[in-house]
């Protein structure tokens, strides 16, 4: 089973206008690992050329991404109040 | 206008619940504040509720509140390629009132929570983010909220917004977290109707099982597996250190997917339906990464504070964040009789804690995160251990040796006697 097929049994209330997570991207293209490519539960990270492109639309919230960063490239925060993953079952 | 309570609680988990209900018993105004749409929205997690803490405010709990199965079985599994071996215990005492743990669900097990805190007379405010707190001469007055009210004043407000605490950052309490102290879990919520669960593993009514498996299950990883009983459905998952997956540069969703594809897993999900996906992250750091606990004005509690406890056989983190929302509410209440919510008067908090399981336990268990940390646990030992199993069982046409030889062969094949007693010393020490 495939990520989107996992994502799309999670109800998430995207918030259109303010995405939570932006990554700088000066600091990516220095960064050798890219260890956000792997280390995502949500693969929210692409390689889109030789950029690092996001799709926060289907963030779960976990953080994983701005701890484990070398560069300290994720700048993260939480989505407004009411918005983003809403786990049913937890 | 700007609104002021006696306390302020960030976050309606356990902690944040559990802390709320006991001060808004004791008719404080407090108020809680959850980002998400309904308290659980954003909570994951495994979940064994061991009963204890939750008794001890809320007796008999397990008669109203949505539990899933008590858990009277639980066994670890060291898995290898091809065989397993399991340490399985079983009590029929768990079996019976008071019990020992739960399985839950947080998205109906936290709302149930709430509802305790609002019928004590707690204000729940879901949908809002605490974008910072309120600072006036060094000492935390309120929460700033986005939204048109604006700011909230409290005398005190208690950080309880789980393990990826920003606030606990942003009030410079802790340190940016690491990934060596982090775990990552990523769950999947299948269900199975009931009766199959209950033939498939052996349950009469609602006893429950908790497997946790070690070794092949993450791949080597540093980390586990786990399996637990849900009354319709079945929590199985993967935790890895951060460092773990950074290293070897493992995907969270395929390993998963691997441990579900384990022969020895796979015919226990037959015909079970993905229902949810999830993902989140774990304080393993024990009480090295324990955050400042206090300041003026201010406490944190629960996965906030890293209160969890990975002893490599069980995991704990709901009892230890209802047990500190417990302390926390204790503290805020002598701090209210002297009308002091300086940092001194609120140290009692620490001393609560310091006299409880919470950091009694910590710090028993201080060195089992180093430990847990080593490779070789989930690498040379479960398989050892297998292959132990296969030269006792194996029946061919060599001559059979005896326990010890054959303990003494595997050794010598994965590793030095040396290592090996070392290893055995260290985790005797640690765990």
């Amino acid at each position: 089973m495939n990520i989107d097929e996992k994502l799309y049994r999670v109800r998430f209330n995207i918030d259109p206008e303010n995405p939570h997570i932006a990554v700088d991207k000066e600091k990516c293209k220095k960064c050798h690992d890219k260890i956000c490519l792997s280390i995502c539960p949500a693969e929210v990270f692409k390689l889109d050329g030789d950029e690092v492109s996001l799709s926060w639309e289907g963030c779960m919230e976990c953080g994983t991404c701005r701890i484990s960063c070398p560069e300290g490239a994720v700048e993260w925060q939480y989505p407004r109040g009411g918005y983003g993953v809403c786990f049913g079952h937890g | 206008m700007t609104e002021r309570f006696d306390v302020i609680t960030v976050g309606a988990g356990p902690s944040g619940c559990v802390a709320a209900y006991l001060l808004a018993k004791e008719g404080l105004d407090v108020l809680v504040i959850e980002r998400g749409e309904y308290p659980g929205a954003k909570n994951v997690s495994g979940a064994v509720l061991y009963r204890k803490a939750l008794d001890d405010i809320l007796p008999n709990f397990w008669d109203n509140a949505p539990i899933e199965r008590y858990i009277n079985r639980q066994v670890v599994t060291f898995l290898s390629k091809r065989s397993s071996v399991s340490l399985d215990f079983k009590n029929l005492d768990y079996a019976q009132t008071p019990y020992n743990a739960f399985t839950v669900l947080r998205g109906r097990f936290d709302q149930w929570l709430a509802k305790k805190a609002e019928e004590s007379g707690a204000l729940i405010m879901n949908d809002t983010l605490v974008e910072d707190l309120l600072w006036e001469n060094g000492k935390v007055v309120g929460a700033r909220v986005g939204k048109e009210e604006g700011d909230v004043l409290a005398d005190v407000v208690i950080i309880a917004d789980g393990a990826n605490s920003l606030l606990a950052e942003k009030a410079k309490l802790r340190r940016p977290l690491s990934p060596e102290n982090m775990a990552l879990g990523v769950k999947e919520l299948l269900k199975l109707p009931k009766e199959v669960i209950e033939r498939r593993f052996n349950l009469v009514g609602n006893e429950g099982v908790a497997y946790t498996f070690v070794g092949e299950a993450t791949q080597g990883l540093e980390g586990g597996a786990f399996l637990y009983t849900n009354e319709d459905s079945l929590s199985i998952g993967v935790v890895c250190t951060l460092s773990g997956l950074i290293r070897e540069k493992k995907e969270p969703a395929s390993l998963i997917e691997f441990f579900k594809a384990d022969p020895m897993i796979k015919g226990w999900l037959d015909g079970a339906i993905l229902k949810e996906y999830s993902a989140h992250l774990i304080p393993e750091g024990g009480i090295h990464m324990m955050p400042k606990l206090l300041s003026d004005g201010i406490l944190i509690i629960g996965d906030a504070a890293g209160f969890t406890l990975n002893t490599g056989l069980t995991l704990r983190g709901m009892d230890f964040a209802i047990a500190s929302g417990v302390m926390a509410a204790k503290a805020v209440m002598k701090a209210k009789e002297k009308g002091d919510f300086s940092k001194s008067s609120l140290s009692a908090y620490q001393r609560f804690l310091e006299d409880s399981f919470v950091l009694k336990d910590l710090r028993t268990y201080k060195n089992a995160p180093n430990l847990l940390r080593k490779n070789s646990i989930y690498t040379v030992y479960p398989k050892m251990i297998c292959d132990l199993a296969e030269r006792v069982y194996t029946v061919d046409e060599n001559p059979k040796k005896k326990l010890l030889k054959l303990v003494l062969d595997e050794v010598k094949e994965k590793t030095t006697i040396r290592q090996f007693l070392k290893d055995l010393f260290d985790g005797g020490r640690s765990i």
